[in-house]
């Protein structure tokens, strides 16, 4: 051994080096064994399609799920917004002394259970509610003008109207109750109707998201029949088989539908976005007495979270059926 | 091993495709299935491969009757035996070392377990530098090799080839035949289906020969 050789071989550092280097290529070497080739193939351009058809259908239903709930938390809005007052108007009679009868008709409301406040609605008040019909200048005591009293309902505990209506009658007979049962029942019966008619097109919508990934599925499948022969002749067990498909479609499944479901929540966001930068515009203000705020809430986003999901399942359930009536074909 | 016992299969309504066919394959036997093209070889060996149901007679492979074999026992039964296709079958996604340990690996086996064995087989049939290579770049008789690689890697009972020497030069056709008779050596029975009559001329052994349906058999 030559004096460098010697040196080298016993340097400290030059050890160190070695034996690092030498760990080195074990590691690799490691890793390059454990990484094996996924036994079903990577994706083909089926497989791609399948999973962009996934995304598009997944935008689509979560759009429309939004939308249904959008509607839905409109309707209840508009429904308790109406149905939190009554009015009670007294029309003039004579020897009728109105204001005494509109203090009469304030007390016996307000001291009903279910009514957070009774208001009467001023003289002035009334002239310019008539103002627009009968124009400036009105003398409100020159013409046999109604009156009316304002009752703020609490929508939860709704008060007995018979009774104040019976009491009513009683102490001013003058007075006549309006809880706005026609209107509410109207708007009940209109909220409904939307809300039905919402479901009906969100179960279409979930419906044909479901054939058109069963059937984008199924085509992406239809490359991979040579794949299951192969695995079922050199005697894999059809769970096996079964088990491989189906976690490669739940994986392509799920990103197609988390990439739809994310996209639908994107537009979402934006729109309720730009609904709260349009508060005090009269665009925004007519968006909103329509649709609300335009935010979808949490059942809203809980909604996508589970179309996504299921998506993603129906996708690796039907890899699974798939390859389960391929090997009954193949076996017989 | 295996028993045919007065055997006929039909697809759908068409006519018999094989007519009582009986024969028995011992263990460790070597022969030739031949027969003019279209004669049921192939049909033969899928029966024998159990990827068909007889339409009538009775078949024993490993004692079992093939009628009462379940669904969940059928890839058990297979493990004991080596298919060689003639499209060979090699997946193209995966590499000719892969394609070897596929049976190993969609048993459950740790690649580390088998990593050593499946390399050797590999130097055996010649395609130790070919390993990492995926097949659409092999030749026709490195995917052939690669394809009786993969059948023997579970130490089958018996092995079966379809036209294995239908795709390659004479010379590589030879070597072929050397390698599955060396095989049959080692204790593996070997089943040759094939119509080269100057590949049966190579070797004495038992000949199995179809023709109408019906099968001859020539000791």
């Amino acid at each position: 051994m030559t004096k460098a050789k010697a040196a080298k071989a016993l340097h400290p550092a030059v050890k160190l080096k070695d034996k690092v280097s030498a760990g080195v290529r074990q590691q690799a070497a490691r890793t390059l064994a454990r990484k094996q080739t996924p036994i079903v193939p990577p994706d083909n351009i089926a497989a791609r399609a399948m999973i962009l058809v996934v995304a598009i259908m997944t935008f689509l239903s979560c759009l429309t799920l939004g939308a249904v709930t959008l509607v839905r938390d409109t309707a209840a809005t508009w429904q308790t917004q109406i149905a939190r007052e009554a009015t009670i108007q007294i029309k003039p009679a004579d020897g009728l002394d109105m204001e005494a009868a509109l203090a009469d008709a304030r007390d016996i409301a307000a001291g009903h259970r279910g009514v957070r406040g009774a208001n009467i609605v001023s003289r002035e008040a009334t002239t310019r509610l008539l103002e627009p019909w009968l124009g400036p200048g009105l003398d409100i005591d020159e013409l046999p003008v109604p009156r009316l009293v304002i009752v703020t309902i609490d929508p939860v505990e709704r008060p007995d109207f018979a009774a104040m209506r019976a009491e009513l009658a009683e102490a001013v007979p003058n007075a006549a109750l309006d809880d706005h049962r026609t209107w509410v029942d109207r708007l009940v019966a209109m909220a409904r109707t939307t809300v039905t008619i919402g479901m009906a097109v969100l179960a279409l919508m979930l419906s044909a998201t479901a054939l058109t990934v069963i059937f984008a599925t199924r085509g992406a499948m239809a490359g991979n029949g040579h794949v299951i022969e192969v695995m079922h002749f050199v005697g894999a067990e059809a769970p096996f088989i079964a088990r491989e498909f189906r976690r490669h479609f739940l994986l392509a499944g799920s990103r197609g539908a988390a990439a739809g479901g994310a996209a639908a929540i994107i537009v979402f966001v934006l729109f309720s976005w730009w609904s709260s930068r349009n508060v005090a515009t009269p665009e925004g203000d007519q968006t909103a007495a329509l649709f609300g705020n335009f935010a979808i809430g949490t059942s809203g986003y809980l909604g996508v979270a589970l179309v996504v999901i299921l998506i993603a399942v129906l996708t690796a359930a039907t890899s699974h059926v798939t390859v389960m009536a391929h090997l009954k074909r193949i076996e017989t | 091993m295996i028993r045919f016992e007065n055997v006929g299969l039909r697809y759908g309504m068409g006519p018999e495709v094989l007519r009582d066919v009986s024969f028995h394959l011992p263990e460790r036997s070597f022969q030739f299935l031949s027969g003019p093209s279209g004669t049921g070889k192939t049909t033969l060996l899928r029966l024998l491969f159990m990827s068909l149901k007889p339409t009538r007679g009775l078949i024993t492979i490993f004692g079992k009757d093939r009628s009462r074999v379940t669904r969940q026992e059928l890839p058990l039964l297979r493990r004991r035996i080596g298919v060689v296709f003639q499209d060979f079958r090699l997946l193209d996604h995966m590499t000719t070392y892969e394609n070897v340990a596929l049976p190993l690996r969609v048993r459950g086996r740790e690649e580390a377990s088998y990593r050593g064995d499946v390399v050797e087989l590999l130097k055996w049939v010649g395609l130790g530098d070919r390993m990492h290579v995926l097949p659409p770049v092999l030749s026709g008789g490195e995917k052939q090799r690669a394809a009786i690689a993969r059948a023997l890697i579970e130490q089958p009972r018996i092995l079966l080839a379809d036209e294995p020497t239908g795709n390659v030069d004479p010379q590589l056709a030879r070597r072929l035949l050397r390698l599955l008779i060396e095989l049959n050596r080692m204790g593996t029975a070997v089943v040759i289906a094939t119509h080269d009559i100057g590949l049966m001329e190579q070797v004495e052994a038992r000949r199995m020969v179809l023709s109408g349906g019906r099968l001859d058999i020539y000791d």
